[in-house]
């Protein structure tokens, strides 16, 4: 981004009288993009806007004078109605809160770690691996959903890797069971105590929202992973290469090993592509839609509803539009809100001089790279 | 190399190549299962042999269903996106670069705003305003909005800020006008970053689903995201038939693999925008 921000150079100093007409000609070329974007950005954000507090119903234009204004009750329907709509959104939240907590975390560590791997210079053959790796990012999300359900079938290849272990394989696609509770089920509990099975939130019990992700969830999980994680090990690769090695150099010298070095030199110098990548990261898992339309349309058991693809299917399923434009902007503040928590929490924090002296290395000035 | 060295090295290699493994036989089983019985695919589905082969899948696809029309339609749309995002992208990365007009730095903030508007969000409002025009379920409601896209200015702009300025001085002292010193001698200077937008707005265009599931509704303008995507949820077909399903995967994912594989390098390079969930 700091190079988009840098301040624009004047071009040259000509006379005046040549660069007449600039202005009209800067308009002129600007024009398309604007107005494409402003037509189908801008104006649909703000009718839809208003769509969220109407009762429209899908016929006929939503600025008729049949359709009326009804403040807030479609953000209320969604988030205190008590009905089947505030338990559908609180099962998408639930859904999609596990997708993220699961998601972002192991794509941005396996791609840092093959980004590792791959970025050694003695590697032989690196342009291959990271090929390979990268190769899932730039396939559809359709042709890849489909891949993967064939994958996790029932008879797929991963059931019958996983036979080869002894484990007998779920339907995966078809599993409703949350893994949390699966593996509670495991060490004998099955039910919850009172105060979770009793008390809710947003139409499901805080039992239900501890339930974890649920089977069929998982596996769009792996897939996530499977398919992002290409792409950030490109921009950590970005990162590790603009890591001067004399500091690696110099930790070397001071004794500090492999890990340690990754740990105190390395890491903390990725800093910036480490928010870009959480960032994204955070932005993208929030928003599935292809794989859920293209998969299993919130089934089994509406585990796999998320608050994209139920705004949608509100709106173009089930004729609710002004339900589903609530949604899609309440899902549009949650983005923003844990983009910028997240820039608040990865924030630099300011260092004081004389602890920043003691970084600089007053030797380095005379040394030529 | 000392033994602890060389033993590093061996298992760096054996992890890698395991990893590599676990990315791309996916895609193997893929094709090999296209090429299978769907009782072959479901007794033995990790085996890259079909036994018996067969071309059954593809037959049905070409011979009996949509599939032929669905892929013509995603070539119209993705010819029509790619060039005007060439044009319009490098147009308005042009005067954002070069240009002195008064509100530029406006039209420069109001592009990053647009950047950060998470696409999803957009679904019901854009079917709003393409209903409204009167473009729900026509080639136009398809392409025009997906014309332009704020990544592709930045690429651009960057681009022609490396430019010298000396070369446009020339032009202009021999009189030509803004947009000819643009066509005929900037933009032919501009190929590198103008590959790197056709390969973008390709692979966009081609993958897209969900603009093409809002913007229209008929068969004949169903495209190959959407067509595949209705028979992976079973709406067109009995039976899991995966091998027909693969089948029609994997040739969507031909052309997309075909451009990677030819342009991996450059791919690789200008990835940074280009983040896909």
């Amino acid at each position: 981004m700091s190079a988009l921000t840098s301040a624009p150079r004047r071009a040259g100093s000509s006379s005046p009288g040549i660069r007449r007409g600039e202005a009209a000609a800067g308009w002129l070329f600007t024009a398309p993009v604007l107005i494409i974007l402003g037509v189908f950005l801008l104006v649909p954000v703000l009718m839809a806007l208003w769509v969220s507090f109407s009762d429209w119903t899908g016929r006929g234009s939503p600025f008729s004078s049949n359709v009326g204004f009804v403040g807030l009750d479609n953000y209320a329907a969604v988030t205190t109605g008590g009905g089947l709509a505030e338990r559908d959104f609180g099962t998408a939240l639930r859904n999609n809160a596990w997708y993220v907590l699961l998601v972002v975390p192991l794509q941005t560590a396996l791609s840092l770690f093959l980004a590792v791997l791959v970025n050694r210079a003695v590697l032989r053959g690196r342009g291959l691996f990271r090929t390979a790796f990268y190769f899932p990012s730039v396939t559809s999300s359709v042709a890849i959903t489909v891949l993967w359900l064939f994958l996790f079938s029932a008879s797929g290849a991963v059931n019958e890797v996983l036979s080869w272990l002894g484990i007998n394989g779920p339907n995966w696609f078809s599993d409703p069971s949350g893994v949390v509770h699966n593996l509670l089920g495991a060490v004998g509990i099955t039910s919850g105590p009172a105060f979770l099975t009793g008390n809710t939130m947003l139409g499901v019990s805080w039992w239900d929202w501890l339930a974890g992700p649920s089977v069929a969830m998982s596996a769009f999980i792996l897939m996530a992973v499977f398919t992002t994680s290409g792409t950030f090990m490109l921009l950590f690769i970005a990162g590790l290469q603009n890591i001067g090695a004399d500091v690696q150099e110099a930790a070397m010298m001071d004794g500090a090993n492999g890990w340690q070095r990754f740990w105190r030199v390395t890491l903390p110098q990725l800093k910036p592509v480490l928010f870009t990548v959480l960032t994204l990261g955070l932005i993208g898992t929030w928003q599935v839609f292809d794989q859920i339309y293209t998969g299993t349309q919130g089934g089994p058991g509406k585990t796999t509803l998320t608050p994209a693809y139920l705004s949608y299917s509100s709106a173009f399923l089930s004729q609710q539009w002004g339900q589903g434009a609530a949604i899609a902007f309440v899902l549009f503040v949650i983005i923003v809100a844990l983009t910028i928590l997240q820039r608040f929490v990865l924030r630099d924090r300011p260092v004081s001089r004389r602890r920043l002296r003691q970084y600089e290395m007053p030797a380095q000035k005379g040394v030529q790279r | 190399m000392s033994a602890t060295a060389l033993r590093w090295q061996i298992g760096l290699y054996v992890l890698l190549i395991v990893l590599a493994v676990i990315y791309i036989y996916p895609f193997l089983v893929q094709v090999a299962t296209s090429f299978k019985t769907d009782a072959a695919a479901a007794a033995d589905p990790i085996s890259l042999a079909p036994q018996p082969f067969t071309w059954a899948a593809y037959e049905r696809l070409f011979l009996n269903s949509d599939f032929p029309v669905w892929f013509g339609n995603s070539v119209v749309v993705t010819v029509f996106v790619t060039a005007g995002r060439v044009f319009f992208n490098s147009l308005a990365g042009y005067a954002l670069a070069r240009l002195q007009f008064r509100g530029r730095g406006i039209v420069f903030a109001a592009l990053i705003a647009v950047m950060a508007v998470p696409t999803v969000v957009l679904l019901i409002p854009k079917f709003l305003v393409i209903n409204q025009l009167g473009i729900y379920d026509s080639y136009a409601g398809m392409i025009l909005p997906l014309l332009v896209d704020a990544a592709g200015v930045f690429i651009m702009k960057n681009f022609f800020e490396s430019i010298p300025p000396s070369v446009e001085e020339q032009a202009r002292i021999d009189g030509a006008g803004t947009f000819r010193i643009f066509w005929s001698v900037v933009l032919p200077m501009a190929r590198p970053a103008l590959i790197t937008i056709v390969i973008l707005s390709f692979q966009g265009s081609w993958n897209e689903l969900s603009h093409f599931v809002i913007s229209t509704q008929s068969p004949e303008l169903t495209t190959l995201t959407k067509g595949v995507a209705s028979l992976a949820s079973g709406q067109l077909s009995q039976g899991s038939q995966f091998p027909l399903k693969l089948a029609a995967a994997a040739i969507m994912t031909i052309p997309v693999a075909v451009v990677f594989f030819i342009f991996q390098r450059r791919i690789m390079n200008a990835s940074e925008g280009a983040v896909k969930e």
